[in-house]
């Protein structure tokens, strides 16, 4: 419903006056697997070449970043696409200035949906090291703040043995508009023994499973995932027949119609994928996306709102892994991948959904303490976080609070749907096989749960 | 020589059933018919995809649908290549599209198609009277504007009422359930007997609802996501308040006991047994024989028990007695129906001089019947019905284990029934 505030707010005189307040028209972000337009500029600065191997890999033309030495502040000829930085093997605090040195006229110089991507060592060594490690974070959720007009910039610790393949899907991600949305983050990406070359259809003939596939953000996530290859296997609740049948359809996948909460929803799926697709067939994506909010201040909150919210959010993926994960026909593959949904109001609190915050802190622990356990599978665990993104959920929240909740990050506005479903097809990627046990907050570097 | 060909069920879908006028008042038979096969498609996989042909039907149907099926699948997710022929065999016409495909997969002559059967009764053809029909047409011919003004002239008041469709027997002027109505006086079924049998209905339906039986066979429609005639707290109670709808003040055939029109589709899945293993699909059952029969209700017979008939057929050629099934589907046109055939099968005077048989046919286990609900309860869009008993048989069978057998019995207008044996493959 939109309201004469709202529709005010968005006429021509509307826009003038909120622009004046601050509150200007947000960038139309770069999105799909498109890179930037301008020119990628990399640097190395304690020797590593693991960046520009790896942006070679991509077949990505470079050039050399700029640095600022002191004199005047050298500019870019034209406008940067992305500056990709390798820290890897800086040690003393001193040499953050080889960083400062680098971001200065890249950050001047970065074009529209531009990228900064820092690498830097996972694991270090010495009191130093380790102040040097944090201190990158904070650079880097410093310049997310910083940057204009959707630019991004994100911080990947890289372990000491990986191998530039397997951080091409990670860099391929964060130069594309996929990662549109993901900004100020940092994470983990590993040396695997699994990792493929990136393909523009990655899961091409993989069965990936969706819950909650019906409407929103599962059903992009079920639309990416076939972009991408992927043989779809649509889950939601019968209620939701109509749509999920309609975009299964669209897709060319098959309908589950199925309450996740059943006891038997693991053999179930299961059930189907072999039904479907062969006693041979095993699923190489489970995406646990269902999540219903019943929201109350704790003081309002009974048993029930409680339990509901934790059964459907965390209680059933834990039984349904459970199945999946039991050798079964149609169940995950070894090298398989499991995805959940956690949230900033999981990471963050978030006043009136403790029931839903502990579900999604919930999330975290249970893909934090899987993701060791799968390793040896080859299995993934990972998960996305979202922060404010436009659903139908969200547009129910009164607009001046919605307005504040979408403005409240570095991007100055929400994210879209496809943009949670990008980030999980980054973790769905085979060549993702070096990243779990992590949590991606796409949340345009919101306020909340920083 | 080929190799023997199998036709397997591979599974179903249907649109939750609603009273006419309800959820589904806009929604035409072309809709209903879309979202059944649309719902199909999706759970098996089929968008895109071309299949050998679509099988459908509508007792209520509009002159303007005379290609209705084929434009459901034109409307589908289907391959527009697909073909589509429309049956009718009034309340038969759902499990007979089944049986068209089902023979023609049998004989070689298509590999995978769909059987399915739509009504709604709240988008039933209106059309004028007889009398302002031939003056229109006559007034269309006339050459001269005297001769159609003349033609206009011979239109009477009284012809230009709109005519609704009745559920009426040309032939007797006696609706369905006054021809109902003097079968259950025949045959003394009581009140109370009735009332058990729609109860029962109601509380399968509402249990097989509950379980998630449904969660494969049925698709939401319009926001409807389960039958809406159901009443999962009916009682005996409540049913025995109601008022007779037939058979005069004495009658015992109400709204309880007795079927609603209803709206809604269904559509079921067949396929050459080893084209559905190599494409991936299930095969939850097939079809062992079927038989059709009729009676002569111009003639006194009872209307709607020439599945009596066909069912003692059916059994011989089978070398087969009543008591080989692991469940029955009998089809509740009116809860005095599936009575008034199981006491035919029980009369020895009935079984000898109307069925020809030595004797009486015999009983069959009630706890076996109808198990996950039926008409009374669901609803009966007439064409539809047997795509709704086909898919919920196969599904159960299957469950039950192979080499399981179903016997699938349904009355229809004119006299006829339509009644097969299901196998769970």
């Amino acid at each position: 419903m939109t309201t004469i505030l709202e529709q005010l707010f968005y006429s021509a005189p509307g826009q003038v006056v909120a622009g004046k307040l601050g509150l200007p028209e947000p960038e139309v972000l770069r999105r799909g697997r498109v890179g930037p337009a301008g020119p990628v500029a990399t640097a190395t600065l304690a020797g590593s070449s693991l960046g520009t191997d790896t942006v070679a890999i991509l077949g990505v033309d470079t050039i050399a970043a700029l640095v600022d030495d002191g004199d005047e502040l050298p500019a870019y000829p034209q406008r940067l696409g992305a500056l990709v930085v390798d820290a890897r093997g800086l040690q003393q605090l001193s040499e953050l200035e080889q960083l400062r040195a680098v971001l200065r006229p890249a950050v001047k110089g970065l074009q529209p949906s531009g990228r900064i991507i820092i690498l830097a060592d996972d694991q270090v060594r010495g009191i130093e090291a380790h102040a040097v490690r944090q201190a990158l974070d904070g650079i880097n959720r410093t310049v997310g703040k910083e940057l204009r007009h959707g630019a991004t910039t994100n911080l990947v610790y890289v372990s000491a043995d990986a191998e530039p393949n397997d951080l091409t899907s990670t860099l391929s991600f964060l130069l594309q508009g996929r990662s549109a949305f993901v900004d100020g983050q940092s994470w983990t990406v590993r040396s695997s023994a699994a990792a493929p070359p990136i393909s523009e259809r990655p899961l091409a003939d993989k069965i990936v499973v969706v819950t909650g596939a019906a409407r929103g953000i599962g059903a992009q996530i079920a639309t990416v995932a076939a972009r991408d290859g992927a043989r779809v296997v649509c889950v939601d609740v019968p209620a939701g027949g109509e749509s999920l049948a309609a975009l299964t359809n669209q897709l060319g996948g098959t309908a589950l119609q199925l309450d996740i909460t059943a006891a038997d929803a693991g053999e179930r799926i299961a059930a189907h994928v072999a039904s479907r697709y062969g006693e041979q067939a095993r699923i190489h994506g489970m995406v646990h996306n269902a999540g219903i909010t019943r929201d109350k201040l704790l003081v309002n909150t009974d048993a029930a709102r409680w339990a509901s919210v934790i059964e459907v959010n965390l209680a059933a993926q834990l039984r349904m892994n459970d199945a999946l994960l039991d050798g079964r026909p149609g169940g995950l593959a070894d090298d398989g991948r499991l995805v959940s949904i956690a949230s900033t109001s999981g990471i963050a609190g978030n006043r009136g959904q403790a029931n839903y915050a502990a579900s999604k802190a919930g999330v975290v622990g249970l893909v934090r303490a899987l993701a060791p356990e799968l390793a040896g599978r080859g299995i993934t665990v990972n998960a996305v976080a979202p922060g404010f993104i436009e659903t139908e959920m969200t547009a129910k929240i009164p607009f001046v609070q919605r307005e504040v909740f979408r403005r409240t990050n570095s991007l100055g506005q929400g994210g879209n749907p496809i943009d949670v479903a990008e980030t999980i097809g980054y973790f769905l990627d085979p060549a993702s096989a070096g990243v779990s046990g992590q949590v991606i907050r796409v949340c345009g570097q919101n306020l909340v749960g920083a | 020589m080929n190799a023997p060909r199998s036709a397997v069920i591979v599974g179903g879908n249907r649109t939750p059933f609603v009273k006419a006028g309800g959820a589904y008042a806009q929604a035409s038979n072309l809709d209903l018919l879309t979202a059944a096969l649309d719902g199909l498609a999706a759970r098996f996989g089929l968008a895109g995809q071309q299949l050998d042909e679509v099988a459908g039907g509508a007792v209520l149907k509009h002159s303007a649908d005379f290609n209705l099926t084929r434009e459901a699948v034109l409307g589908s997710a289907l391959a527009p290549t697909t073909p589509a022929v429309d049956l009718q065999q009034a309340c038969g016409t759902g499990l007979e599209t089944v049986l068209y495909l089902h023979n023609k997969i049998s004989m070689g002559q298509a590999e995978v198609g769909i059987g399915a059967g739509v009504d709604s009764a709240s988008d039933a053809p209106i059309t004028v009277t007889d009398g302002l029909r031939r003056a229109l047409l006559t007034a269309n011919r006339a050459k001269t504007v005297p001769a159609r003004l003349a033609a206009f002239s011979a239109i009477r008041p009284a012809q230009l009422i709109p005519v609704a469709p009745q559920v009426v027997e040309p032939r007797t002027g006696l609706s369905m359930g006054e021809h109902q109505a003097a079968t259950t006086a025949r045959w003394g079924i009581t009140r109370e007997a009735q009332d058990e049998l729609a109860l029962a209905s109601h509380q399968h339906l509402a249990a097989a609802w509950s379980s998630g039986f449904f969660d494969d066979l049925v698709t939401a429609y319009l926001g409807i996501s389960r039958d809406g005639l159901l009443r999962a707290d009916t009682s005996m109670e409540k049913l025995a308040a109601l008022k007779p709808v037939f058979g005069g003040p004495d009658g015992t055939m109400t709204a309880g006991n007795s079927t609603a029109l209803t709206d809604g589709a269904a559509a079921v899945l067949l396929a050459e047994q080893g084209w559905a293993a190599t494409h991936g699909l299930p095969a939850l059952a097939r079809i062992v024989d079927a038989q059709v029969a009729a009676v002569d209700h111009t003639s006194g017979d009872d209307l709607l028990l020439a599945p009596a008939h066909a069912v003692a057929r059916l059994l011989a050629r089978q070398r087969m007695s009543l008591g080989d099934f692991e469940f029955y589907e009998l089809h509740e046109a009116f809860a005095s129906t599936v009575l008034a055939t199981l006491a035919a099968w029980e009369s020895d005077t009935y079984c000898r001089d109307q069925l020809g048989l030595p004797g009486a046919l015999g009983s069959i286990d009630r706890s076996k019947l109808n198990v996950n609900g039926s008409s009374l309860a669901a609803g009966h869009p007439f064409a539809a019905t047997g795509g709704r008993i086909v898919a919920s048989l196969a599904k159960q069978l299957h469950a039950r284990g192979s080499g399981a057998r179903g016997l699938v019995s349904i009355c229809a207008a004119g006299g006829q029934g339509v009644v097969a044996i299901l196998e769970a493959v």
